[in-house]
Formats: structure tokens, C-alpha cells, sequence
């Protein structure tokens, strides 16, 4: 019989393997070997961003990327304070419905192209353009004929925004809006390099191909793994700019993030694993940053279908029955504040209205609620039954199963969890067929409180509980008229307490941005909006070699 | 042969159709669609999306529209990734699963199969009872287990080793994802080759060998081994291909960007073409993996090849 002739494949499979080997480190061989000397910074994203065309980046960690490359007419320092960014100054109209910036003499795009009041009329006609479908579209609706090119009734060229000169833009708006500013820092109101979009097309964002005005430029992006920035030396303001080299790495399992930090691999994580958070505490109190941020986590009703639509009593004892100090607590327990508003404390200009009974104790609040729970015909030989759905996660879970317990308890209501994915959860909200309380959260887009109640409107598309209340909408109509910041604000105020006396959310806690900061990271600040871009940050000298 | 792999590779077609529509009408099933968030669009600006990805089509159009693209090996745009094509993702990703795939298979191959060999051959030693035991755990132990273990004491205690795959550029990054991808194939091959050599070792022509005055040594080599590597053989197939098609697990905890990662995203995402891709990519691997398999099995088995 013959040898077996199983040497021959494994030789071939090994010289086949050396080959690819040598093309697979080939195709890395782009990302420049960092000399040691020059200053790495290596901060993780806990997702991949979806596109780095500024336009087309939808999640937060397609902004956190952006903000690094691009910047706005307006901007914020590391303590998120508004600050000009590419303009250097605008005036406001005294109607407050147009408003005029000066773009700075000496801003460049990375190719050394100056930037130009046309390059930000280019990006904002391309982010209301329907052929380039930006998720954006809509934030600039107050804009002139914004909402109308949306639709595509008119021609993006129609948009209420001229370059009266090369260094001057005019925003023209149908109605006031305080906000504006805030808007135009994010990435989706970016300029675009006008000259690279034409020559590239949809590869325009590309390592390579992507022309930005930002403090970086995109170096080399291998999906899925990470994104290398390396500093724009055409900056405006690169004199300030210490880190030479960002690198973004794409880790979405929060414990091998928190080992790769620990291994030195990372200087600044994407949030805390929540199974060690107590022994992170402990042994990384100088490097832990939790810090409150512009989210709140919240129960709905599904207002359109019995037994909680025209059930306002019902929705509230439900509500108060509810113990969120023992949520915060027991179950997400990395510092996150009860929530008692819709929209979070610390918002620029407003000062979020209390439910009404969050003055009371607990033991009050649980007989007002179990009162209410009787006063709706429900009792304990007729007890209240629905559905809470979730989405499926340890944490929802945890959450879940914590509230239908208080909700036996203290008023005997039979509450059965349902936990679906994420995606199904979502078009369950949506459709409000087999919805009758569901989970969801909302992140603020800009340090206003309008970003948090407009959705509530009766039209607005992320209105999951389907909440319509007139006396609501005209407050919301009226604080989008005001002028005065302080009349507007005070019509927010009192929608926000037509808001939380309906009862059709529950909000039960407010979301921290929890991150690990090596120490030798300077110019680290926490900040309300979570936003810490890399040109604030510096590297001490422990820090110098990339590797910490 | 040739008439044989070519009447193969024809039979494939059709297969893959199949699985071309299947996966269509599923991932077009389940509910929620690749652009909603929690942050739900307002309807003027989902209409353009869903407009510009032609998902305002009827089905059937999207299916021959993606089809005719198919035919011409254009898989579409991705939506979750939308600056590349899937064709570009699966070529970009693939290369990295085949490296960390076929570094684990050889590594579990050669120490599975001598592992096993050292078991058979000294049956109910305390060698035997070391290596089963170990082969015991080795399954056991699921990965999301050994992996973050393994980083934890190399990478993060000792320091030897990255902890991730963008934690290093050299060669050293694959080490422990590799390790950790072929621990339980080890561990799997190990007993396959004991049991089966075993069974092999006690059948009549060995034992008309042995009567003919052949050394153990001799018989295992020339005789045993290879009809009882038939079972591991057939094992391997679906195992390389599992294996190259990227483990999502061990390219989550070190962050390698290959398949199997890609997959999950796109599931996750209601990436339609993006998740397609990935599982006509994967089918067809398959098929070509099995044909080698039969291929290989003639090679080994003349029995099999006179048939």
C-alpha cells in the first residue's frame, strides 16, 4: 500500500497560508508603522460607524469619528460650551430669522484647498438632497424650502443658504430657531469638499479619497477593526492639535474592551463592562469618568389601544408604583440619576419640570397608585393583564423583571415580559398592534430641551407611544415661535408638564457616559453631550510611544 | 474525474438558487428593516432612503433586480456599512478568516490527529487518560470562555501577547485568536482519531498483520491510519468551512475583522444584501468544500473511488 500522501496538501496549505499571510499584512501595510516618539492615541467605538460620508454617518459613533475630521461653522471646547469653529463669528437677525457667518480667512480642507461659505452651501444642499437619503434631513427643517426639497418638491439649489461671498453664508430660516447653532456642529451640517465628491462619487468617503477640514484627515479605515486619523496639518488650528495619530478601534464586546485597555492597547474606552463595574470602581477610581449625558430610558404606553389609551389613571399608577432609586441601585448601578422628567437635568437653558408626584415618599406614592389601580375597575380578583415587551439583553431583562415585581407587589397587576430584537421591538413601536408597554430610550441631538419634547408631537415619526395631545402640540407650536429664549423656555416647560401629567411615558432613569481614561491622557472633560474630541486631548510623557 | 467534479459543480446550481431564494424571502420576512432605529425617520426622508436602496420596489422586482446583479458577481451596496459594497466587504473580510481558519485547522489537524494516535495506541494508560481528559475540557469549555481566559493571562497579566487583533501589527496578534479557534477542534480530533483508530486497529486485516510479524509502528502507518482517518476527513469539511467562515465569537472578543462579524452586523442591521452576501458566499464555499472532501476520500478509500 502506498504512503499516505497527506504531506503533499498540508505543505501546499502551508505555503499557500505564508502567501496570504504576506497579502494580508500587505494590505495593513497603508497603516503607517507609528515611530516610536510620535504621540498614538488609541480610543475605542463601541460599534462601527456606518459611513464616514458626514451626510450619510447616522449612529454616535459615526459623529464621534466625524468630529474628529470635520468641523461645523460652530463647534464646542472639551467642556461642550458652543465655540466657533470654521466661522469665526455670526450676527443674528433681530427677527432671528437669518443669520449670517464669517467663515475664518486662514480654514483649509486637508488637501490645502481653502474652505469656502460654497463648500458649506454644497454640504448643506447634499443633507437635504433626496438623492443622497442623509437620516439627517429633517434637523434642518426650519431652514428655508428645506422641508419641501426633502420631500422633493423643489431643487436642493432652492435651500434657504447663500454664499454671498467666498467667506460669507447666509442662513435664512421660516421660523426662529434657538437651537441652530447647536445643530451646526453636527457632522450632517459639515462642509464637503466639493472636488473629491465629484471625482469619487459614493467612494468619496475613503481613506485616501476623503478631503476634510477637521483637525484630522482619514488615514486608513478597515471596517470592522479600525479607523486611523492622522493629523491635518492644514488645520485652521493646528498649532493647538498635540496628537499626531488617532486610531479608533471597533470593539463591541464591553469586557474585551476593558481587557484591552488593561493590556495597554487602549487610552480611552467606549464605556464599562456593567458585571465589574463595582471592582472598577475600586481599583480605577482616578481613570473612571461617569458623567450624566443627554439620554433617558423610559416605558411607553401604547396610547392608541386599550386598556391604557383614555386610561390616564391607569398609566399613572403604574408609573408610581414603580421604584426607580431600587432600578438605579440594584440593576444598572453605574450611576445613572432616577428619572422624574422626560428631559434630563443639565440641558443648556431649561430647568426640567418634576412629575408631579415626585415629592412624595414611597409609601405615599404606593397608595395613590394602588387607589388609582382601583379607581380603573381593577382590583385583586380582577387584576390588570398586558404584555411589557423589551428587547432582548441581559440588562432589559434585569429591568424588566425588577418593575413587573413592583408592579405585583403593590398593585397586583399581572404583568407577562415579551423580549424580542431589537429590530422586531422597533416595528412593534412603530406599528402599535401588539404593543401595550414597551421599552425604548432617547438621546438628545443637541444641548436643547427641544430635542427631547419635539418628538412627543403628534406628528413627529419617533413618537413610539403614538402620544397626541393638542393642548401639547400648540405649547410646542408657541415655543417655536418665541424670540425671547426665556418665554420660549418657559412654553417648553409647561409642555413638558402637559407632557408628564398624561402619563404615556414612564421615565425611569436618566443614562452616565461611563468611560476608562489612562492618566497620562490630558485635557480629558467630562461633558453633558459625551462628545471629547481627540485635538482637546493630549498624551503625557508615559504616553509618548503609543502604547500606554 | 474530471467528469465527476464537473457533474458536481453543475448539480451546485441549483442548490444555490434555493438558497439564494430562501435566504431572500427570510431576511425579507423578519420584521423591522435595515434603516429603522429608535430614532424613527420621518416619512418624507424613509420614502428617500428606502428610494435610493429601491426598497419601494414590489419584492419580486428587488429579487430579480438583486438576481440579474448576482449573476454578474455584484452582490449590491451594504446598507450598514454604506461607503462599500458587499463584494468589497465579503473580499476584504474573507482573506482575514482564511488566515486565522487554516492556521487553527492545520494547528488542530496536526496536534488533534498525533494526540489521538498517542491515545489509541497506549489505550487505558494514564497518557491516554491526560489526553481524553484534556480533549474532555477542550470541548467542553466553550470559547467565550478559553478566549477572554487566554487574554487575560497572556495579554493582560503577562503582557506576551495582544489582546486584540488591532492591538499589534505583527504575526503575534494571530496567537491567540488561532489558539482559541482551535482549542475545541483539537480536542474534537483527538477523540475522533482515538475512537476510530481504535476501531480500526481491532479489525481482521490488522490483526493478519500483526500475525505477519509487523511492529505497531508499522501497521499504524501503513495500514490503520488511513481508513481511520475517514471519519476525521469527513469531520474537517464542514469544519473548515465553519471555521473560514469566520467564528463570530472569537471575532468579537478580539475584534477581528472577518466574516463571521460582518454576519452578525448585517443580521442585526436588517442588512439585506450584506447578509445575503455572506450566505451565498458561505453555501458555495460549502459545496466546493464537500466536493474536495469526496475528492480527497478517493484519494484515501480506492473503494470509494472505483464507485
Amino acid at each position: 500500500m502506498k504512503k499516505i500522501r497527506l504531506l503533499p496538501v498540508i505543505l501546499v496549505t502551508l505555503v499557500a497560508t505564508a502567501v496570504m499571510l504576506n497579502a494580508c499584512s500587505n494590505g495593513s501595510e497603508d497603516r503607517e508603522a507609528s515611530p516610536t516618539g510620535i504621540p498614538v492615541l488609541n480610543r475605542a467605538l463601541s460599534t462601527e460607524p456606518e459611513s464616514l460620508d458626514p451626510q450619510k454617518g447616522r449612529s454616535v459613533q459615526a459623529a464621534d469619528v466625524l468630529r474628529d475630521i470635520g468641523e461645523g461653522l460652530v463647534t464646542y471646547d472639551a467642556a461642550g460650551n458652543l465655540v466657533p469653529g470654521t466661522a469665526e463669528s455670526w450676527e443674528i437677525a433681530t427677527d432671528g430669522l437669518s443669520y449670517t457667518f464669517r467663515i475664518r480667512a486662514d480654514a483649509r480642507w486637508s488637501n490645502g484647498d481653502p474652505v469656502t461659505a460654497a463648500d458649506f452651501v454644497f454640504g448643506l444642499q447634499r443633507l437635504v438632497d433626496p438623492a443622497t437619503a442623509a437620516f439627517y434631513a429633517a434637523e434642518i427643517g426650519t431652514v428655508v424650502n428645506a422641508e419641501a426639497i426633502v420631500a422633493g418638491k423643489m431643487d436642493p439649489a432652492e435651500l434657504g443658504v447663500t454664499a454671498t461671498d467666498e467667506r460669507t453664508l447666509v442662513i435664512s430660516l421660516v421660523r426662529p430657531t434657538p437651537y441652530l447653532l447647536s445643530l451646526l456642529t453636527h457632522p450632517s451640517t459639515f462642509p464637503v469638499h466639493r472636488g473629491s465628491v465629484d471625482q469619487h462619487g459614493a467612494q468619496f468617503a475613503r481613506a485616501g479619497n476623503h478631503v476634510s477640514n477637521g483637525a484630522y484627515v482619514l488615514a486608513d479605515w478597515e471596517p470592522g477593526a479600525i479607523i486611523e486619523l492622522h493629523r491635518n496639518v492644514h488645520y485652521w488650528n493646528d498649532a493647538r492639535t498635540s496628537i499626531d495619530i488617532v486610531r479608533h478601534h471597533v470593539v463591541t464586546q464591553e469586557l474585551a474592551e476593558f481587557n484591552r485597555y488593561r493590556a495597554g492597547e487602549l487610552h480611552v474606552t467606549s464605556t464599562v463592562p456593567p458585571e465589574n463595574f463595582e471592582q472598577i470602581r475600586a481599583d480605577y477610581a482616578d481613570q473612571l469618568h461617569v458623567a450624566p449625558t443627554l439620554g433617558v430610558y423610559y416605558y411607553g404606553f401604547n396610547m392608541t389601544r386599550p386598556p391604557f389609551a383614555d386610561n390616564p389613571e391607569l398609566r399613572q399608577a403604574l408609573s408610581m408604583a414603580i421604584d426607580r432609586e431600587v432600578l438605579v441601585e440594584a440593576i444598572t448601578g453605574r450611576g445613572e440619576a432616577p428619572a422624574y422628567s422626560w428631559v434630563p437635568p443639565g440641558i443648556h437653558n431649561y430647568d426640567p419640570v418634576q412629575l408631579p408626584y415626585a415629592g412624595l415618599s414611597r409609601q405615599e406614592r404606593e397608595a395613590i397608585a394602588q387607589s388609582l389601580y382601583r379607581k380603573a375597575g381593577y382590583g385583586k380578583n380582577n387584576p390588570l393583564r398586558f404584555e411589557l415587551r423589551y428587547n432582548t439583553s441581559d440588562t432589559q431583562q434585569r429591568i424588566a423583571l425588577a418593575v413587573q415585581a413592583m408592579w405585583r407587589k403593590v398593585l397586583g397587576a399581572e404583568a407577562t415580559t415579551v423580549n424580542v430584537e431589537f429590530q422586531v421591538l422597533l416595528d412593534q413601536m412603530r406599528n402599535r398592534e401588539v404593543t401595550e408597554v414597551f421599552r425604548s430610550s432617547w438621546f438628545g441631538d443637541y444641548n436643547d430641551a427641544n430635542t427631547f419634547l419635539a418628538i412627543m408631537q403628534t406628528d413627529s415619526a419617533a413618537n413610539m407611544p403614538g402620544y397626541s395631545n393638542p393642548e401639547f402640540d400648540a405649547l410646542m407650536q408657541s415655543a417655536g415661535e418665541q424670540l425671547d429664549l426665556d418665554r420660549r423656555r418657559l412654553y417648553l416647560e409647561e409642555a413638558e408638564r402637559v407632557l408628564l401629567a398624561d402619563h404615556a411615558v414612564i421615565p425611569l432613569y436618566f443614562y452616565v457616559s461611563k468611560h476608562l481614561v489612562k492618566p497620562e491622557v490630558e485635557g480629558w472633560q467630562d461633558n453633558i453631550l459625551n462628545y471629547h474630541y481627540s485635538q482637546h486631548l493630549s498624551l503625557g510623557a508615559a504616553g509618548q510611544d503609543g502604547r500606554p | 474525474m474530471l467528469r465527476y467534479t464537473l457533474r458536481r459543480l453543475l448539480g451546485a446550481i441549483p442548490t444555490l438558487f434555493l438558497v439564494i431564494v430562501l435566504a431572500f424571502l427570510l431576511v425579507h420576512a423578519a420584521p423591522g428593516g435595515p434603516f429603522d432605529a429608535e430614532r424613527a425617520l420621518p416619512a418624507e426622508i424613509e420614502a428617500n432612503i428606502a428610494a435610493a436602496y429601491h426598497l419601494d420596489e414590489p419584492l419580486p422586482m428587488q429579487f430579480l433586480r438583486y438576481l440579474t446583479g448576482v449573476m454578474q458577481g455584484d452582490f449590491g451596496p451594504s446598507y450598514s456599512y454604506r461607503d462599500y459594497t458587499v463584494s468589497e466587504l465579503i473580499g476584504r473580510s474573507f482573506p482575514v478568516s482564511v488566515q486565522l481558519g487554516i492556521l487553527a485547522m492545520l494547528l488542530a489537524a496536526v496536534s488533534g490527529i498525533s494526540l489521538g494516535i498517542v491515545a489509541a495506541l497506549n489505550r487505558h494508560s494514564a497518557l491516554d487518560k491526560i489526553v481524553m481528559g484534556f480533549a474532555m475540557t477542550g470541548i467542553s469549555i466553550p470559547v467565550f470562555v478559553i478566549a477572554p481566559v487566554l487574554v487575560l493571562f497572556l495579554a493582560v497579566k503577562l503582557q506576551w501577547l495582544p489582546a486584540s487583533w488591532t492591538g499589534s501589527e505583527g504575526a503575534l496578534r494571530l496567537v491567540l485568536p488561532v489558539l482559541s479557534l482551535a482549542l475545541p477542534q483539537i480536542a474534537y480530533i483527538a477523540r475522533l482519531t482515538r475512537a476510530s483508530l481504535i476501531e480500526v486497529l481491532s479489525s481482521d486485516f490488522i490483526r493478519t498483520a500483526r500475525a505477519q510479524g509487523l511492529g505497531t509502528a508499522a501497521i499504524v502507518r501503513y495500514h490503520a491510519l488511513k481508513p481511520a482517518m475517514l471519519p476525521v476527513l469527513s469531520y474537517m469539511g464542514p469544519a473548515v468551512a465553519a471555521v473560514l467562515t469566520g467564528s463570530v465569537v472569537v471575532e468579537e472578543i478580539f475584534g477581528i475583522p472577518g466574516l463571521g462579524q460582518l454576519f452578525v452586523r448585517g443580521s442585526l442591521n436588517r442588512d439585506y444584501t450584506l447578509v445575503l452576501g455572506v450566505v451565498i458566499f458561505y453555501a458555495t464555499l460549502i459545496v466546493l468544500l464537500n466536493l474536495i472532501v469526496d475528492l480527497l476520500y478517493g484519494a484515501i478509500d480506492p473503494r470509494i473511488r472505483r464507485r
